[in-house]
């Protein structure tokens, strides 16, 4: 299914082929969804290379400088990228838009594999939730998810240098749990109100999918 | 289930996104998140942050081979890492941590009994069973001590604590926790081990408190 069209260059608001049934799913405001995840869900739903490669443009680099940044070396960071990635297309399935942007389920993949590889242990994570099979995709649920990253990614962008810098470096996993409760009580304080207002639609969301 | 009362303090949680808590805390975080819809949705919250950090990286270039490397093993088989499930009282991460036996109790004194899940230079996780209306004997903690109920409940000073509380106590806390009438409690506890850790304690347990 790896198709010649992948050399080509793509075009600015490229629409992956397999992606489309999925757009269809996602009917009325597809336009919203952003091209992130309508990569993913082709990639989740349909195997859809082209759209994994077009994940790999967008994010490989990000996290080669993602990772680098916790002074890892250029040759060290590209494993991880490649790790990272292949995660991305094998437990696809995990990926579930209507509670996460792709970039915060990269993220966590990114620093699961991070600290695998530094601590040389599993790092403990909670059970999955699960979605049910063959559910449709609620369209207005995975657009309010985006918009509240998009408001978030607006606060966080209005902080000063200094607390943006605190911000990174406590979720590049630079700074330890001490270190977060005293120095990032202001860029947290900050975002809190943001990420409240989130947490009441999540939870709604999960309320569905807890047993 | 009856409500969740007690939860994770935020800046514990950030750090647990972050991935940046030690061991045995994130075990009983994960566990915790497990049993409770409004912790994972704060932890889904701190990873869309994380995700927006990410997206916002400045990117380096990669290799010219990488992508080819990456696309070229798509196909190749992997051994997808053990899924633990919860298993009775027992969460996911309990199970991972344990991978996958049953609990093997030792007596502790008074009819109590644990089961030490992992224990290192970072700290240790353990499992308590606590006998009706047993106290818990005297178990002093250098530092920081977590508690999640997984069956039963238990009363102190500071309140009352049923299935998916989570109780954050320090050597300063003065405290008999107290296993409820009816049944047996049991408990995920982690502590930290070291006492090199003492002096931050109180620097990283005022910012817990005051939310």
């Amino acid at each position: 299914m790896l198709t010649a069209t992948l050399d080509k260059p793509r075009p600015l608001s490229p629409v992956p082929p397999a992606s489309r049934e999925e757009r269809e799913n996602l009917s009325h405001r597809k336009t919203d969804v952003s091209q992130q995840t309508v990569w993913m869900l082709a990639v989740r739903d349909n195997r859809d290379r082209e759209a994994f490669a077009a994940l790999f443009d967008f994010f490989a680099p990000r996290l080669k400088g993602f990772i680098m940044r916790s002074g890892a070396s250029a040759h060290l960071a590209e494993e991880v990228v490649q790790d990272v990635m292949l995660t991305i297309w094998r437990k696809a399935a995990q990926f579930d838009p209507h509670r996460a942007q792709v970039s915060a389920w990269i993220y966590q993949i990114a620093r699961n594999r991070q600290i695998d590889i530094a601590r040389k242990e599993y790092r403990p994570m909670p059970e999955e939730l699960k979605e049910e099979p063959g559910s449709e995709p609620d369209a207005s649920q995975i657009l309010a998810i985006e918009q509240e990253s998009g408001q978030l990614k607006q606060a966080l962008s209005k902080l000063k240098p200094e607390q943006r810098e605190v911000l990174e470096k406590a979720y590049m996993g630079d700074l330890t749990h001490q270190e977060i409760a005293t120095q990032t009580g202001l860029p947290l304080g900050t975002i809190k109100s943001r990420i409240r207002l989130g947490l009441e639609r999540l939870r709604h969301e999960l309320k569905d999918l807890t047993p | 289930m009856t409500a969740i009362n007690h939860h994770i303090p935020d800046p514990m949680m950030a750090a647990y996104a972050a991935g940046t808590l030690p061991h045995a805390f994130a075990v009983v975080v994960a566990s915790h998140v497990s049993l409770c819809t409004q912790c994972r949705a704060a932890l889904e919250a701190h990873q869309n942050v994380g995700g927006i950090v990410l997206e916002d990286t400045r990117t380096v270039a990669l290799s010219s081979s990488l992508k080819d490397d990456i696309l070229s093993q798509l196909d190749a088989p992997f051994t997808p890492a053990p899924v633990y499930e919860r298993s009775g009282v027992l969460p996911g991460p309990v199970m991972e941590a344990m991978k996958g036996r049953a609990p093997r109790w030792k007596k502790l004194g008074m009819g109590v009994r644990q089961d030490i899940l992992t224990a290192d230079e970072t700290g240790s996780v353990r499992l308590l069973h606590i006998p009706p209306g047993q106290a818990v004997p005297d178990h002093s903690h250098n530092g920081l001590e977590m508690t999640l109920v997984l069956q039963g409940s238990f009363s102190d000073e500071t309140g009352h604590f049923g299935v998916g509380d989570v109780e954050i106590a320090d050597e300063t806390l003065e405290h008999t926790p107290t296993a409820d009438e009816g049944e047996a409690c049991i408990c995920l506890a982690a502590t930290d081990a070291s006492l090199r850790f003492r002096s931050l304690v109180p620097r990283l347990l005022q910012p817990l408190f005051r939310i």
